[in-house]
């Protein structure tokens, strides 16, 4: 599976320390596990602490990519998910864009009410929104980048 | 990785998710949810002792075959979240809709 992944390494030699990661993920819900994995690998250089590393990082990434897929690139596989990742001394920082037309955040329904807690979906971006530090969206909405901050 | 399914001598089913239950293996744990639910079981015990994460596509799923299983008169429990985990059903207010214990034995002395 991971043959389908197209990974991209780079370390800065100006700043030490510094992973720089690109990676497209084609369309398709059975790759996120295999992306998540290989990304986590690449970022574990010490700014996360490995707690926040193996459950923040990799949920918020399985969330963020899903999303994209599922509902940006409606699972058309020959379209990519593309992910920027900066792992700096700081913060490790994550962008995650589709080519979907985009949503509006702010009309997400809060899945945690009387009526919507029993839904078996529509729990995503609450739970991205939980596991970041900052999480802010293009203006179109079909580009989400996460900030974890270092520890 | 993946789900391995035991069943104890009353015939409480317990299924362990080994690494996690995400969007791309969901449907996996609720083939075999509803495979013995189909074959007469009607007491599940997932365990997450050995889960690293769960996304929200993993919490539909749970949501979505406890209800299958208490359709039928059982009941499905959850066992074995580690501190992370249990705060991400507790924000979900997931915590309000399964029976959730510290660890398997206890989700099977309670039945």
């Amino acid at each position: 599976m991971t043959d389908s992944l197209h990974l991209v390494v780079r370390r800065p030699a100006r700043v030490e320390g510094e992973v720089r990661l690109s990676l497209a993920v084609p369309s398709d819900l059975t790759l996120v596990g295999d992306a998540v994995e290989l990304v986590t690998r690449h970022c574990d250089v010490g700014v996360l602490s490995p707690r926040r590393l193996q459950f923040n990082l990799r949920t918020a990434l399985a969330e963020a990519l899903a999303n994209a897929i599922r509902y940006g690139n409606r699972q058309d596989r020959t379209k990519l998910v593309r992910v920027e990742i900066e792992c700096g001394r700081d913060a490790v920082r994550i962008v995650v864009a589709d080519d979907g037309a985009g949503f509006d955040p702010r009309e997400v329904p809060d899945p945690t009410t009387p009526e919507n807690v029993a839904r078996e979906d529509g729990r995503g971006l609450f739970v991205l929104r939980h596991l970041v530090d900052q999480i802010e969206f293009n203006q179109q909405g079909n580009s989400v980048c996460l900030v974890l901050r270092a520890g | 990785m993946g789900f391995s399914l035991t069943k104890d001598p009353r015939g409480v089913v317990v299924v362990g998710v080994d690494g996690q239950l995400i969007v791309g293996n969901r449907q996996d744990l609720k083939q075999k949810v509803l495979d013995a639910l189909e074959g007469g079981t009607r007491r599940f015990v997932i365990d997450f002792t050995k889960t690293g994460y769960i996304d929200s596509s993993g919490l539909g799923v749970l949501v979505s075959l406890s209800k299958k299983v208490r359709e039928q008169g059982g009941e499905l429990r959850l066992a074995g979240l580690n501190e992370d985990l249990q705060t991400l059903f507790e924000l979900t207010k997931l915590d309000t809709l399964f029976a959730i214990t510290k660890t398997p034995a206890e989700a099977l002395a309670a039945f």
